[in-house]
């Protein structure tokens, strides 16, 4: 099936070029204006539909989408399939085929199983835009941290940035690698060793290929390390993951006790970051596991910052999805 | 009604025979061989078979023919016809049909089946525990004296070492090879591909090479307690292949087999979520298939079988992290090899024949076939190996359509396949 001109995916930012994620940036902070006027709505996207479809449960993300949506005038319409579409007897392809007919021009989908949205995009006209599949990505997730970053440190490029927590099921975690390597960042991660796998290291390509053995060169922009100190020695940027608690019944960690002393953010190891380091978690926090409330809630915290540039990240991915050309920064 | 599989180039390793020659069948058999210049007997069908390698019947020694109990996946009929338009004469199903073949009435069934169909020959794997739920032995002895040709219970595979050492010491006195599908779940469930850069880059749960490696390691030291005969299914990583190369060098009774797609593709593959990519073992990284290359190349690998694992469309059209595990094989097998290892210069036609006929039917013994010496069963392979032809899935024989290799192009193909000294494909 032809895609209409002009229609385009964000399926990862694995797939994006810094100039063009740049160029995302530059359009939300033109967009983030909007919400912050007496009547928040301009006409952009009047005409569009939008449908979210939501496979996974999700209060912020899915209500920051609709905002951005109806801040651009778009018709959004709300689909939560709350168990999957197989107990209905229908595949995933024919949930999406069904949809598309109806002719949406975006499909905002988020699912508990990686992939989901490039499966969709093979097979829809609208423009798919990932809200969170699986351990894979969340790249509006990691565009509104990108731009909380920038609108803090002026700039990524040169940061230093420690991802703290379950990197191996975490899509932010994903993302956040992709975005702010791309963008000149280096990144530390750490947290218990059943969920920082070594191969980490590995994940973005080093710029050195060998074309017969995949024993890759790790690059240097992307450090594991054996503790959650040395991870944050010196960082510009600590990025705390939520720890999902139905991990611990897999037996990754004993328990969230043992889980809070070892691997969660108190103030004294906030303090053996830089000075000016500010502190992200994509939410919903887990107080007093993965982060010691007076750090939530200390003025180095920015979580609510991300929450708000979150709308207007959104805005400008659904604008340019379904065909906008971005600001030029 | 006898045919003259004329003026050929026929290479029989088991015969020691790599030569112009012409094959004589009469009713059923191979009844003579004929010298370039030697005189033609009279009143012979004559099929021309100049420039063809003219081969012993290739047997692939693992399939699933899902018949009974999936029949809307492929049906014994359905599966043999995709068999004999890849070359294969002989074709394996494994037990994990529904029920399971863990008995002699399901085996006979199976048997029955094919005969009907008229193309392929079957020669059923049975259980090695009822239900192969890893609890109780199967009747081996039955299935035997019914037509099974070894054990197995592939994909579930004996998880208690204490059952798998039972089973190999019980096979052992029915000389049943025991096949197994090499897989500790206790270290790969839940995973859907393999474990490695790749599985971290794209958020999909792994499957490490080493829940391979453990389950390999084990079965040769069992075989070698047992004195057993341990046939390692699909080898896909570089710890089973050397485990098995330097079990043979100690003499183990230990053969082992690959899957085409596992000599063909790496892990990359997966990066488009196809679910067509989705199978077990998965589709290892670059280094593992260095060493199956090895492998092949050194001759501890013995055998090409394609894993045949037919799923509906719908099946197969679910998350990445659902859809069942398997693809589709028998007709890309061949095409496989030559472009994979024939045509670059991995193997020689001699090779291939061992790895898709001498070597499946001396591991299971069947008697007269995997051979054309006069006396053996006509099931012969004729390929043209300069042949240039696309494997499309809407082409495919097979009632599903699961294959990662839409749209391949190959060089190399099963022109005709004898089965029984009929000519049951023709290209």
């Amino acid at each position: 099936m032809e895609k209409p001109f002009r229609r385009r995916d964000l399926l990862g930012i694995r797939d994006l070029t810094a100039d063009q994620i740049v160029g995302i940036l530059d359009t939300a902070e033109n967009f983030s204006e909007i919400s912050t006027r007496e009547v928040k709505k301009v006409p952009a996207l009047r005409g569009k539909t939008v449908i979210n479809l939501f496979f996974e449960a999700s209060t912020r993300t899915r209500t920051s989408f609709e905002l951005a949506a109806k801040r651009l005038s778009a018709d959004a319409v709300n689909i939560s399939v709350s168990s999957s579409s197989v107990s209905k007897g229908e595949t995933l392809i024919d949930t999406a085929m069904n949809l598309d007919a109806m002719a949406p021009d975006c499909i905002v989908v988020r699912h508990a199983s990686a992939g989901v949205p490039h499966q969709l995009a093979k097979v829809s006209r609208a423009a798919i835009v990932n809200a969170g599949d699986g351990a894979n990505e969340h790249p509006t997730q990691a565009l509104l941290d990108a731009m909380t970053i920038r609108e803090h440190k002026k700039q990524i490029d040169g940061l230093e940035v420690a991802i703290i927590g379950d990197i191996l099921h975490s899509r932010v975690a994903r993302s956040n690698i992709h975005l702010l390597t791309k963008l000149g960042a280096k990144i530390r991660v750490a947290g218990p060793g059943t969920l920082v796998p070594n191969d980490f290291q590995y994940l973005i390509e080093s710029g050195v290929t060998s074309e017969n053995t995949q024993s890759a060169i790790s690059n240097p922009q992307l450090e594991v390390c054996p503790s959650v100190e040395d991870a944050i020695a010196g960082a510009d940027v600590v990025m705390i993951l939520r720890i999902q608690r139905e991990r611990q019944d897999s037996a990754y960690f004993p328990t969230l006790r043992e889980y809070s002393v070892h691997y969660g953010l108190t103030n004294d190891r906030l303090d053996m970051a830089k000075k000016d380091a500010i502190v992200l978690h994509p939410g919903p926090m887990n107080r007093g596991i993965e982060i010691a409330s007076e750090v939530a809630d200390s003025s180095r915290s920015l979580i609510l910052d991300q929450v708000k540039y979150g709308v207007a990240v959104r805005m400008a991915v659904l604008y340019l999805a379904t065909g906008g050309s971005p600001t030029n920064g | 009604m006898k045919l003259l599989i004329a003026n050929g180039h026929l290479i029989d390793p088991a015969a020691q025979e790599n030569t112009g020659m012409s094959v004589l069948i009469e009713d059923g058999k191979v009844t003579g061989w004929i010298r370039p210049g030697e005189g033609v007997p009279e009143g012979c069908e004559v099929f021309d078979a100049s420039g063809m390698l003219v081969a012993p019947g290739f047997i692939d020694m693992h399939v699933h023919l899902r018949e009974p109990g999936q029949e809307h996946k492929e049906t014994i009929a359905s599966g043999c016809a995709a068999a004999v338009a890849g070359g294969w004469t002989s074709v394996c199903p494994m037990p994990n049909t529904n029920p399971v073949n863990d008995n002699a009435a399901i085996t006979r069934y199976m048997i029955e089946q094919a005969e009907r169909a008229g193309l392929a020959n079957v020669f059923p794997i049975g259980a090695i525990t009822k239900s192969s739920d890893g609890s109780e032995l199967a009747e081996m002895g039955e299935m035997k004296a019914a037509g099974a040709v070894a054990v197995s219970d592939d994909g579930r595979p004996v998880p208690n070492a204490g059952m798998m050492r039972r089973a190999m010491q019980y096979a052992r006195d029915f000389d049943l090879p025991v096949i197994d599908h090499c897989e500790d779940k206790s270290l790969s469930s839940g995973g859907v591909m393999h474990e490695g850069r790749v599985s971290l880059l794209l958020g999909l749960k792994g499957m490490p090479a080493l829940a391979e490696d453990i389950d390999a390691i084990r079965d040769i030291i069992l075989a070698r307690d047992t004195g057993a005969h341990i046939h390692i299914a699909h080898v896909s990583t570089r710890g089973a292949v050397e485990a098995v190369r330097r079990a043979k060098s100690e003499g183990i009774s230990v053969t082992c087999e690959v899957a085409p797609h596992h000599f063909t593709l790496t892990d990359r593959a997966v990066e488009g979520y196809d679910t067509n990519t989705k199978m077990a073992p998965p589709l290892r990284s670059a280094e593992h298939l260095e060493a199956i290359l090895e492998g092949i190349k050194d001759g501890t690998i013995d055998a090409i079988a394609t894993d045949h694992a037919p799923h509906h469309a719908d099946e197969k059209a679910l998350e990445y992290d659902r859809a069942p595990f398997g693809i589709t094989g028998l007709e890309t097998g061949l095409g496989l090899a030559f472009n994979e290892l024939v045509h670059k210069g991995l193997i020689g036609l001699v090779r291939l024949v061992e790895l898709c006929s001498t070597n499946p039917a001396r591991i299971f013994k069947l008697i007269g076939r995997g051979t054309l010496v006069p006396g053996s069963h006509a099931d012969i392979t004729i390929i043209d190996p300069d042949l240039k032809w696309r494997y499309t899935n809407a082409g495919s024989l097979s009632k599903s359509r699961n294959s990662p290799f839409d749209g391949w192009d190959f060089t190399g193909a099963a022109v005709a396949t004898i089965v029984g000294g009929r000519i049951v494909y023709r290209k």
